[in-house]
């Protein structure tokens, strides 16, 4: 405890909720209100509606979404292989090279995700390999862009397990291969999850590298939101938002819930 | 283990992935930004024409005059709601620290979007407040500032948080006990063991502001042009992709210094 006084911590709280609710809580809850407003005229919406939602499932928005989907996974489960197979490698590499590894791995969180995106597009749009115009642009766009996160999940979380449980099983007469299998993946459950749970929630936000390289049969939701904002159809791209975030959630939710059955 | 590099094999897959998905693509804007309509080979032309252009030099200025600022507004806020949260916990903080690590799970649009309905022409405030109370906050360099605190705030409270779990609950008792006053035993016991953190969090801030482009988007305000909003405008609205190219040439540039700097500081032992 800080703050002792009774009225010391009642004008701290005070000052708290005066800065949160506006700062953070207030454009949470207005995107979820303008997803069922129906109309709204006045400081409140004067009628609400689940029509907004109901348009943010049906024909074009629910394709989006499934493209979101199949992206999210495609590149969140290369990222997370990816990841954890970089994350070993680096661990067990010599000094001089695991430094340099490392930061290669790392790289692309520095780059601004428009320049990933412009790239891909600079390099991938002529012989020998075209794929301008196919969905593995986009793929690759989000593969390349989470893997960093996903691989600095699992880094961080090898830094902290203890090598003594891999030597004890090698020194047992564990082949590397049993070690890798039986020991040292396991130990790494919880965070391939957290980094499968990364991976997917920033590849279903990702805009910049996106929208720079996306062809028009593949469409991901972040998106189709933003051209109905472009458009000027706000509270669709708000349903449809909140229809992000729910699915989002939901399989966070999902991950994180199988993970700990399989640990049992 | 005895034979090091014996296991350095295994790092090519991974790597060569980097190298063909990220370096070869990057090694492509480099070549592109050295080509120009108007002249053949390799040619400055094209840096020179953007180099002088007002517009890029409006976005360089906008863009860093916006992410320093935001990145103040973060700290302040950041250490504000975590210390409060840390230190003088009321009923349901343990919530509102669950809500804020969500949030950055968040894509960074939701928050342009939902500043449209708090603060356009027809939003709430205006409406509360009567007539046009915030005028034309929406499209001003502010209100990019005030939804990339809103998003970011969360970057620099979670390292804070964790480094605040490391400060002994009895040493800030103590020094109460002994009579000193909440500001002084912030500044005294608290304070330097979370300055590595928040300054972590603050650098982490200030590279991902720079980046930023999901909001400047969203908000589409006509006068706030960024480096991250030029490069889209150049490469796939006026389809100018050398242009494109030196202006990511350059904002790679700036990025990975401020990156570099930040390993440097925050990852000796790596």
């Amino acid at each position: 405890m800080l703050v002792w006084s009774r009225r010391g911590r009642a004008l701290l709280w005070t000052v708290f909720a005066l800065v949160f609710v506006p700062v953070v809580l207030a454009p949470l809850a207005v995107l979820v209100l303008a997803a069922v407003a129906g109309s709204w005229n006045g400081v409140l919406p004067t009628g609400y509606t689940t029509g907004h939602l109901g348009d943010a499932l049906a024909g074009e928005q629910v394709a989006s979404l499934s493209v979101s989907l199949q992206t999210a996974f495609l590149a969140g489960i290369g990222a997370v292989i990816v990841g954890v197979w970089g994350a070993l490698a680096v661990r067990e590499a010599p000094p001089a090279a695991r430094r340099i590894a490392d930061a290669a791995m790392h790289l692309p969180i520095a780059v601004p995700s428009v320049v990933v995106g412009l790239g891909l597009l600079t390099a991938f749009s002529r012989p020998p390999i075209a794929l301008n115009g196919t969905m593995w642009l986009v793929v690759i766009a989000h593969f390349v862009l989470v893997l960093a996160f996903a691989y600095s999940t699992v880094s961080a979380a090898l830094e902290r397990t203890d090598p003594a449980y891999a030597q004890v099983a090698a020194s047992l007469g564990a082949s590397p291969m049993r070690v890798l299998w039986r020991v040292r993946v396991p130990m790494l459950m919880p965070a391939v999850s957290a980094a499968a749970s990364l991976s997917l929630a920033l590849s279903m936000g990702e805009v910049g590298a996106t929208i720079m390289v996306y062809p028009a049969s593949w469409r991901p939701l972040s998106v189709t939101i933003f051209t109905l904002t472009d458009r000027g159809k706000v509270f669709l791209a708000s349903a449809e938002t909140v229809v992000l975030l729910a699915t989002t959630v939901v399989i966070l939710v999902g991950l994180g819930v199988a993970t700990r059955r399989g640990r049992r | 283990m005895s034979h090091p590099w014996r296991r350095t094999p295994w790092l090519l897959p991974p790597l060569l992935l980097i190298a063909g998905f990220f370096l070869y693509p990057l090694y492509f804007v480099v070549r592109e930004s050295l080509t120009a309509d108007s002249a053949p080979g390799v040619t400055l032309a094209t840096w020179q024409r953007v180099l002088t252009s007002g517009r890029f030099l409006d976005a360089l200025g906008s863009t860093v005059t916006i992410s320093l600022a935001a990145t103040v507004g973060c700290v302040v806020l950041g250490t504000f709601f975590a210390t409060v949260l840390a230190f003088v916990p009321f009923p349901g903080a343990g919530l509102v620290t669950r809500l804020v690590d969500t949030l950055l799970a968040f894509p960074s649009f939701l928050i342009a979007l939902a500043f449209t309905f708090l603060y356009g022409s027809a939003g709430i405030v205006n409406t509360a407040l009567g007539g046009s109370a915030v005028g034309d906050f929406l499209y001003s360099p502010w209100c990019v500032i005030a939804a990339e605190i809103t998003f970011y705030t969360p970057f620099v409270m979670r390292p804070l948080l964790a480094a605040y779990s490391h400060v002994p609950r009895e040493q800030l008792d103590v020094a109460a006990s002994l009579g000193a006053r909440p500001g002084r035993v912030f500044a005294r016991i608290v304070l330097p063991e979370a300055l590595p953190a928040l300054a972590a969090g603050g650098c982490l801030t200030l590279l991902l502001t720079l980046n930023e482009f999901g909001i400047v988007l969203f908000i589409g305000a006509k006068d706030v042009t960024t480096l991250p909003m030029l490069v889209h405008s150049y490469g796939v609205v006026t389809f100018d992709l050398p242009a494109a190219c030196v202006v990511a040439v350059i904002q790679v540039a700036l990025s990975s210094a401020l990156y570099a700097v930040y390993r440097r500081t925050f990852h000796k032992g790596r």
